[in-house]
């Protein structure tokens, strides 16, 4: 029993790290924004050729098998550098093809994922993120998960059967989002039918486990780089002659960012040990609401300039609060701990 | 990275396993804080070292397993999931054990760790006085050299135990005029029944006599009982809060089981919807910090020591404790006002936990000032 990452892979974050650093990505953010992709797409290209989407991928469809801890450990740092693009999307989408019972759509539709050739979106809810820009548009209709008899209340309706589809472009701009990186689309109808039945519903139940997964991983670090650019702005920051940082006030805000944000770590890397449904859920409630707080947090200890969105601050904030409620409420998570079978 | 235990852990946890189906008491002992419970918890302390079962990381010589972190680990979480008593020595096990270990002589351990392995001597904590709580370098009695030994004079206060323990151990300053009051300090043992110690029990908010006053007047302790060498003490008591706020205090063992009879609770209460959220935090906090000290000891076995990291702990486990028993007496609603419940007796000692060993307001100071890099202000 050895619960801490290797010197592999504690390389590999600081790789990524390195490489998002030297990116300007907060230009690349700002791009995608106002539906300028390129310099977004092409560093889509770079964290793919780092390995990252291939974590998700077996290596029958030119991938590296899927491996969530190294995957959590890429989407940290995919988050502390608020890279845009559907990148959780492209993962759930990978997960949910490979659970397939049919192989011809993930032989179809996984290398080009695997090597950043594609990106995908997947919707199970009310939206498709970046469904302008993005090459693989998979949409679920119909029931995503096999229901539970506890859920059940009366004789059940008989529900319509669980589609996959390959949906066509978006008719319609997107609909503006808290966070101006996340471009929202209705889905549009129709398209080409993928698989459909009950596997497709199990197939979607297990996208949805590693999108919250990977969205746990990207708060974490979103929460790490607003604790870490607050900490240098309240350093910097002088009020009343000395820094602001050396006031007590300040000091426990952020000592309690802390707390919440190394609690949350051990849970997201422990979910990624086990995969299993609570776990993920328990990961995703706690770093997604230890990334919220710490936005709070850096906005309050930023003062006016942090409310602008000019300052890049902002492409964090407004990440912390989309993160939380994306792929299941904090509420939904929480119904997952307390329901589910099994117990720490 | 794993989770997995090995096989030969995995027959170490069912060993304890087995040996605390067989032997822990299927009524819950009276409230150590009691006269009563005190006794009856310090039988309970008999039963476990006779079969090695009460000091389980300590080297074998003084009645421990010499089992490592990891297996302690597995001990707590076997301990507290069978119910067993709450720990009376523990403020010996805990505190003053590790200082030994690192600081104390080769006399001293022999002498000293088997009697508190067996429960034999319980040991009180002796840092607190009155004009010196988080500023405990401002203490203020005195130890005066004497022959063979040391004077000690003054005033102890919020010492946990005592009013039933048998010997202390504490900080005095042995050297009035040193430049700073971190200097000049000796870390002693001595006994509680010696001539000149009056010790004056305070009741928590309960009423439960849970610590003390310590009047000291000229007790002897002889210079076998100074801990480290006269002068060092700041450094040597550093190395034991060290050790309090950090892996071997609070074991997440305990609040797992805490928080499984809380989603019991909960069931039993037939699941209401507007409690939800707060079980699961708790079921949530107590996974997290079984995993979170999971990483601690794998790096403490790499051979980090324990740091400012432990502020962390401290802050969120204390906190942590608060919000489970909360949550617990609000299920049990007008039933949650009964005093003499398991529920009731974790709140009122959970309510302690933000400010003993090291205020949650000096851990806040530590983690801004010692992991954040943030500049020293005014306190």
């Amino acid at each position: 029993m050895r619960f801490l990452l290797d010197a592999e892979q504690q390389a590999f974050a600081a790789s990524l790290d390195a490489m998002l650093t030297a990116a300007a990505t907060p230009a690349a953010v700002r791009d995608w924004s106002r539906g300028a992709p390129a310099s977004g797409r092409a560093l889509w290209r770079r964290v793919a050729e780092a390995g990252v989407f291939a974590l998700a991928i077996p290596e029958a469809y030119k991938g590296l098998d899927p491996r969530p801890v190294e995957l959590a450990v890429a989407f940290v740092e995919l988050g502390r550098h608020a890279v845009p693009g559907p990148v959780v999307e492209t993962v759930a989408a990978a997960a949910l093809l490979t659970a397939l019972d049919d192989p011809g759509p993930a032989e179809r539709l996984l290398p080009a994922l695997a090597s950043g050739d594609a990106t995908a979106t997947l919707t199970l809810g009310p939206y498709a993120l970046d469904a302008d820009t993005t090459d693989v548009r998979l949409t679920v209709s119909g029931p995503t998960a096999p229901a539970r008899p506890s859920e059940v209340p009366g004789p059940a309706a008989p529900a319509p059967p669980t589609e996959l589809r390959l949906a066509p472009a978006p008719g319609a701009p997107p609909r503006p989002c808290l966070d101006p990186a996340r471009r929202l689309f209705a889905p549009a109808p129709g398209g080409e039918l993928l698989a459909t039945g009950a596997h497709v519903a199990a197939a979607s139940a297990q996208a949805l486990t590693w999108a919250r997964l990977a969205t746990a991983a990207q708060a974490l670090g979103v929460g790490l780089a607003l604790l870490d650019r607050t900490v240098t702005h309240v350093r910097q920051r002088t009020q009343f002659g000395v820094p602001v940082g050396s006031f007590q006030a300040v000091k426990h805000r952020l000592a309690d960012a802390k707390i919440a944000l190394e609690f949350a770590r051990p849970l997201l890397f422990g979910a990624a040990l086990t995969m299993t449904e609570q776990d993920v859920a328990a990961a995703k409630v706690t770093a997604c609401e230890a990334a919220y707080a710490t936005a709070r947090t850096a906005l309050q200890l930023h003062g006016a300039i942090g409310y602008t969105a000019e300052y890049d601050l902002s492409l964090w904030l407004t990440k912390a609060r989309a993160l939380r409620g994306a792929w299941g409420s904090p509420a939904q998570c929480r119904a997952l701990v307390v329901g589910g079978d099994r117990r720490w | 990275m794993d989770l997995t235990h090995s096989p030969a852990d995995e027959a170490f946890r069912a060993e304890a396993r087995a040996w605390l189906d067989a032997h822990t008491p299927p009524v819950p002992l009276p409230s150590l804080e009691t006269e009563e419970g005190f006794a009856a918890h310090r039988a309970w302390e008999a039963e476990l070292a006779a079969d090695r079962w009460s000091v389980v990381n300590w080297p074998t010589e003084y009645g421990g397993r010499d089992c490592g972190l990891i297996r302690w680990l597995l001990f707590e979480e076997e301990y507290h999931a069978a119910g067993a008593p709450g720990r009376v020595g523990q403020n010996g096990v805990s505190l003053l054990a590790p200082t030994l270990f690192e600081h104390g002589t080769g006399e001293q351990r022999a002498r000293v760790l088997p009697p508190m392995a067996t429960g034999e001597v319980i040991w009180a904590q002796a840092w607190s006085e009155p004009e010196a709580g988080s500023d405990l370098a401002s203490l203020r009695s005195r130890a005066v050299r004497t022959a063979g030994g040391w004077l000690l004079s003054g005033q102890k206060t919020w010492s946990s135990r005592a009013a039933f323990a048998d010997r202390a151990f504490g900080l005095f300053r042995s050297d009035p005029d040193t430049p700073g009051p971190h200097q000049g300090l000796t870390y002693l043992m001595f006994d509680l029944r010696a001539q000149g110690v009056t010790v004056r029990p305070i009741g928590r908010l309960d009423g439960k006599p849970a610590f003390a006053e310590l009047f000291l007047d000229e007790v002897f302790v002889p210079d076998d009982d100074v801990i480290g060498e006269p002068g060092q003490g700041w450094r040597v008591a550093m190395s034991t809060a060290g050790n309090e706020r950090g892996l071997t205090l609070r074991s997440p063992g305990r609040f797992l089981a805490s928080a499984a009879r809380l989603a019991g609770l909960w069931q039993a209460r037939g699941r209401p919807q507007d409690s939800a959220d707060r079980v699961a935090d708790a079921l949530i906090g107590a996974r997290a910090y079984q995993l979170f000290t999971y990483a601690a000891a794998a790096r403490f076995l790499d051979g980090a020591s324990t740091g400012p990291e432990s502020s962390l702990n401290k802050v969120f486990w204390s906190e942590y404790d608060i919000a489970l028993h909360e949550t617990a007496l609000d299920l049990l609603g007008a039933d949650g006002e009964w005093a003499d419940t398991g529920w009731s007796e974790g709140y009122v000692f959970a309510l302690a936990g933000p400010i003993y060993a090291g205020t949650n307001e000096i851990q806040r100071d530590i983690i801004a000032e010692r992991l954040l890099g943030l500049p020293k202000g005014r306190r």
